[in-house]
């Protein structure tokens, strides 16, 4: 058997560094020895499928999750997963988690000073259809304190979890809002040298994806990495 | 034209609201094959268990096959085997998941991969995940793995075996991200 095409390395500066040392919890966690390079077997270009029945019909709207709305901003969060050739990859899983609109995470470690809603639990999950498009409605997250340095704070941000075609596709992020000013403050936003990868992370006000009298919109495309080259057709 | 990926950035130590509804701690329930059990623990470089890590697995059935339409091999699909898991730490840093014993996959070449278990981690503090693998200890392929090979330093490689505890078919296997036991991990 041939063996498998692999999927494209990243250019210098568009993906992180394990080490940032602004961003404090990296320096006792990031490995000190390069890691070692290797090609991509079957063992890579595979990965988990997950089908539609993963999803539940609330797991795109996370304001009607419980028996009240969910307070804060109301938006919408949508856009497409690609490849880096531009290919929509359709059936990607979407897992996302945030904290809800007054900067709090429903979960034990969070101890900030700032009312956890019973109606938000912050978590959503979709399957990106036919064109590689994906859809979530939620409420806009508050930003938070974190004690990485003197009066340090996140902004506001969603993070993002998907699952491409094979498991080396794989990829854990962050989403931010345009305009945010806490973002040039930001370690964890700035661990990414190169300014126009950095800028993918940063969502585009919409007014296409806005609904009149209900929410403004959020497009947010996600590229995932692509094939060295094109695997033959089958 | 072609667009840059998107980065990554890390988990953070919320993920469980993410990560907890696809928990898998158990990749074998009817699948066939041998009942394994890989435990261990995550420790950070000053020796410290890490308690928000999150593993996940993917890996070939009994037979040596990957539930995907790419992997073209003639070994048979078993349709109870995903070969996902995702399997967090605990406050102690440790963890423990079941399993069937994956079979051997074809490597680059004519090359065959002994057994193994891809294991991508997730946890606050990275940026990026890392890669690795776990192999089996008492496995006759490892001597012939291509990927192993691929690892300078022969003492290193201990790092991605799974020493069988006694008796039983469980395994343990610990995580270390720095220092003179740190653990190998993959570029891919
Ligand atoms: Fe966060």
């Amino acid at each position: 058997m041939a063996d498998p095409v692999g999927y494209r390395r990243a250019a210098p500066g568009t993906q992180p560094e394990w080490l940032h040392p602004p961003y404090r919890s990296s320096v006792g966690r990031a490995p000190t020895r390069p890691p070692v390079r290797a090609p991509h077997t079957i063992s890579e270009i595979t990965g988990p499928i997950f089908g539609h029945d993963r999803v539940g019909p609330d797991e795109v709207d996370l304001t009607r999750q419980h028996g009240a709305p969910a307070i804060g901003e109301r938006i919408i969060v949508g856009g497409r997963v690609l490849d880096e050739d531009g290919r929509p990859l359709p059936g990607t899983l979407v897992e996302l988690w945030q904290c809800n609109a007054a900067g709090r995470y429903r979960h034990p470690l969070d101890q900030h000073d700032a009312p956890l809603d019973p109606n938000f639990t912050g978590f959503g999950r979709a399957i990106a259809d036919a064109e590689g498009r994906y859809r979530f409605v939620t409420v806009r997250p508050g930003a938070y304190p974190w004690r990485n340095h003197a009066n340090a704070w996140r902004p506001a941000h969603i993070h993002f979890s998907l699952f491409g075609p094979g498991f080396v596709t794989r990829l854990v992020t962050q989403m931010y809002f345009p305009g945010d000013p806490l973002l040039p403050l930001d370690p964890i936003f700035n661990c990414v040298a190169d300014p126009v990868a950095q800028q993918r992370l940063i969502a585009a006000f919409d007014l296409e994806s806005t609904v009149p009298e209900v929410a403004l919109g959020y497009r947010w495309d996600i590229v995932l990495r692509g094939r060295a080259a094109t695997p033959m057709e089958r | 034209m072609r667009l840059v990926t998107t980065p990554s950035q890390t988990v953070g130590p919320y993920v469980h609201i993410g990560f907890d509804p696809m928990t898998v701690t158990d990749l074998a329930k009817d699948a066939a094959g041998e009942r394994i059990v890989v435990a261990g623990r995550v420790l950070d470089g000053a020796g410290q268990p890490i308690p928000d890590a999150v593993l996940e697995l993917w890996q070939a059935n009994a037979a040596g096959r990957y539930a995907h339409p790419e992997d073209a091999g003639s070994a048979p699909l078993d349709p109870a085997f995903l070969g996902f898991g995702r399997v967090p730490t605990d406050g102690d840093g440790r963890f423990r998941f079941t399993t069937i014993r994956p079979g051997a996959a074809p490597g680059p070449g004519n090359t065959l991969q002994a057994p193994h278990i891809v294991v991508c981690l997730f946890m606050r503090g990275l940026l990026r995940h890392l890669f690795t693998r776990i192999y089996l200890e008492d496995a006759p392929e490892n001597a012939g793995d291509p990927i192993l090979a691929l690892i300078d330093e022969p003492a290193r490689r201990g790092t991605l075996l799974a020493r069988r505890t006694a008796g039983e078919a469980e395994y343990r296997w610990d995580i270390v991200m720095q220092g003179d036991r740190e653990t190998v991990f993959f570029d891919v």
